[in-house]
């Protein structure tokens, strides 16, 4: 399973007491708190105290992906001096962890900046790989499927990570996602630039989620879930979208 | 050279799902084919190995492309070297003009729709007829071609019907094997009548100065040998090293383009035969643009599968024919720009989600995400394209990233305009294209950040 890991090739196990930073993205402090204070939660649970340094902001993927080169490279530079103190770095988006741990070499950001960038961990991979668990003690009786964002399946290639911690869940009922490789059509300014296409990607998305009969839809990608969460709810659908650490945590 | 290229159209196009439901099934059914295809071949092995020959060929392209040339010729072939699209078409002419064709039978060649081979030959006086079924339809339906492999996949059987009835004044049917029938019917007289054959060329082989043409209908083999001159047309990057590279090239085309172990007809042109005459004319058409981008370099290893197009959620509901030129899907958003050397389609680029799913498909593992991320960014640099969003948004967006105070502001503004945004009664701009289909996210009465502050 974890022969090829792409740019998570890494072998470090976490060992108790080694300080941990949490790298909140600028929409999840915003729109999904409640991701990031579960990931907070869950990893006090398992022994792991985190630490949140104050002057964090972004990741710089907005600006990286639109094509601002020298702005995302700003960005990605000021993340590494608020992180550089930290050896673990823990995000709970897929996407922002690709950010550091191939965009920041993009972006051209320095040799530092790239080394801060290669500690960074999505939540999955940081609790199956660094911390070698997939039984993190949670109850959740309720039925879902779950949504692997691209960045975190084609760059992090997290694998099956995020399966394993689920399918060790009490009471839950895991529901495979029908054609779970396509994209949900969220892509930062794409969802308003190409607004139709990307719309008809996540009612496919939301289709595929419906026809498994789970109540929830799960992914370790809040920015995938901003976007089918609006779609959700501007159709009334009796899907709700949740983000990993939310049912990781739950009791 | 823009003249083709329509940027407000592509704009309009690329934007509307508008593509037929026959084009997502039929791109998830070659998928599906590919992918049990490749279960029986060491694959990834297979893919990293043409990568690196179609690399070590466009390294080398200059030598490669000079030892072809001397053993083509040595065949008893003519080279004939063409700079632009404009300058192979009247090379093309002139050959049919000099041999006194007055019609051309065509195997199947999207270069051909580069060179708008067959509007240049009318205009010349010389009837071009298309061989391959697809190229067929799209010919008689005055249409050009929605995919590399499959020119007619916008089509269903049912439109084909309609067409064959209206162009060809047969009764409306919609039976594949009636339809092909007809078309073979048509087109076996014009394989006799013809003065020249043209094909396109899947690899050129330097060590040997072969042309090796694959295809399934039998027409690429017609056109190639019945008419007394064969001229093959080929983009620079069709050079290969050796024969047998193409252990690996064959099997990895016909699995990536149609989930084909092998394709029916694998031709290797050795030169005229006695009496007759065999060109190739090679065509740069902006190619040397490519090779002159570290970057964009790697997208001439393209061997035309249509793979990434087969995947891509965009081209899947845009359909190939909102891209605006030859090439659609993920390849024809990074190549177009610079083959046509315009600033015009550096919008082609932002035309994904950046999902990854390309790459992964690529039989010769192009990375297609890193070319669109370069393009864009060259493309913000230039001033060409201002950044998918507003130029503006992204600069204020980076703004108020670059410290904590400002970042406390963004987040009141951000309140106060989803609040205000929510409730107004019109809808524009970035908000308003988000709220077609979707709700608003709510921001949290509390943000992290502030639930951190004030924990215990």
């Amino acid at each position: 399973m974890q022969a090829e890991r792409g740019v998570m090739a890494d072998e470090r196990a976490y060992r108790r007491g080694e300080p941990v930073a949490l790298f909140v993205p600028c929409f999840v402090d915003i729109f999904a708190p409640k991701a990031a204070i579960a990931t907070v939660e869950l990893l006090e649970r398992l022994g792991v105290s985190v630490s949140y340094p104050q002057q964090q902001t972004c990741c710089g993927q907005p600006a990286h992906s639109a094509g601002f080169r020298p702005q995302a490279c700003a960005l990605a530079e000021r993340f590494a001096r608020t992180f550089a103190a930290y050896e673990w770095i823990i995000t709970m988006s897929g996407s922002c962890a690709a950010m550091a741990r191939a965009g920041f070499a993009e972006s051209g950001a320095s040799d530092s900046a790239v080394a801060i960038g290669a500690r960074v961990f999505d939540l999955a991979s940081f609790l199956t790989d660094a911390l070698g668990v997939t039984d993190v003690g949670a109850r959740f009786p309720h039925a879902v499927t779950y949504h692997e964002g691209c960045h975190a399946r084609r760059i992090l290639e997290s694998g099956d990570a995020p399966l394993r911690l689920l399918r060790a869940v009490r009471d839950i009922t895991l529901v495979e996602l029908p054609a779970a490789e396509e994209c949900c059509g969220f892509g930062g300014g794409f969802s308003v630039e190409f607004d139709r296409i990307s719309a008809s990607m996540g009612e496919a998305k939301c289709a595929n989620a419906l026809s498994t009969g789970a109540q929830y839809l799960v992914s370790g990608d809040p920015s995938c879930l901003l976007h089918l969460d609006g779609l959700v709810r501007k159709s009334g659908a009796p899907l709700a979208t949740l983000h990993l650490a939310q049912v990781l945590a739950a009791t | 050279m823009t003249a083709h290229y329509d940027r407000a159209r592509v704009a309009h196009d690329l934007r509307s799902p508008h593509a037929a439901p026959v084009i997502a099934s039929s791109m998830q059914r070659s998928l599906e084919h590919k992918r049990a295809a490749q279960a029986h071949v060491a694959w990834a092995a297979l893919r990293a190995q043409a990568h690196a020959l179609k690399k070590d060929a466009i390294e080398h392209l200059d030598s490669l492309l000079s030892e072809f040339e001397r053993n083509f010729i040595a065949r008893g072939g003519t080279v004939v070297w063409a700079r632009t699209a404009a300058e192979a078409a009247e090379r093309f002419i002139r050959i049919c003009a000099d041999g006194g064709a007055d019609s051309v039978v065509k195997g199947k060649s999207m270069l051909s729709e580069e060179l708008e081979l067959n509007d240049r030959l009318a205009a010349a006086g010389i009837a071009a007829v298309e061989t391959d079924l697809g190229e067929y339809i799209v010919q008689l339906a005055g249409q050009r071609p929605t995919h590399v492999i499959a020119p007619a996949a916008h089509l269903s059987r049912q439109d084909v019907g309609r067409i064959f009835e209206r162009e060809l004044n047969m009764p409306y049917c919609d039976d594949p094997r009636t339809l092909s029938l007809a078309a073979r019917a048509k087109l076996r007289s014009r394989y006799l009548k013809a003065g020249v054959g043209m094909t396109g060329v899947n690899f050129a082989i330097a060590e040997t100065g072969t042309l090796v043409v694959v295809e399934n209908e039998g027409n690429g083999g017609l056109s190639a040998s019945a008419p007394p001159i064969h001229i093959a047309i080929m983009g620079i990057e069709k050079v290969i090293r050796r024969v047998a590279d193409l252990d690996v090239f064959l099997p990895l085309l016909a699995r990536a383009g149609t989930g084909q172990k092998i394709t029916t007809y694998t031709h290797h042109f050795l030169g005229p035969e006695p009496g007759k005459q065999q060109y190739c004319i090679i065509v740069d058409a902006g190619r040397t643009n490519l090779l002159a981008d570290p970057v964009l370099r790697e997208s001439l290893y393209c061997i035309r599968c249509g793979a990434c197009m087969n995947v891509c959620p965009v081209y899947r509901r845009a359909g190939g024919g909102a891209y605006g030129w030859v090439y659609p899907g993920p390849i024809g958003a990074v190549i177009t720009g610079t083959m046509l050397d315009t600033p015009e389609a550096s919008d082609l680029p932002y035309a994904s989600t950046l999902c990854g799913a390309c790459k992964e498909e690529c039989p010769v593992a192009i990375d297609l995400p890193r070319q669109l991320l370069h393009l864009r960014a060259s493309a913000v640099e230039s001033g060409a394209s201002g950044g998918g969003l507003e130029r503006g948004a992204i600069r204020r967006f980076t703004a108020a990233m670059s410290d904590t105070k400002s970042y406390a502001r963004a987040v009141s503004f951000l309140r106060a305009a989803l609040a205000i945004g929510g409730a107004l009664p019109i809808r524009v701009g970035a908000m308003g294209r988000w709220m077609r289909a979707r709700a608003l996210p709510k921001p949290a009465r509390q943000s992290f950040r502030e639930w951190w502050a004030q924990r215990p």
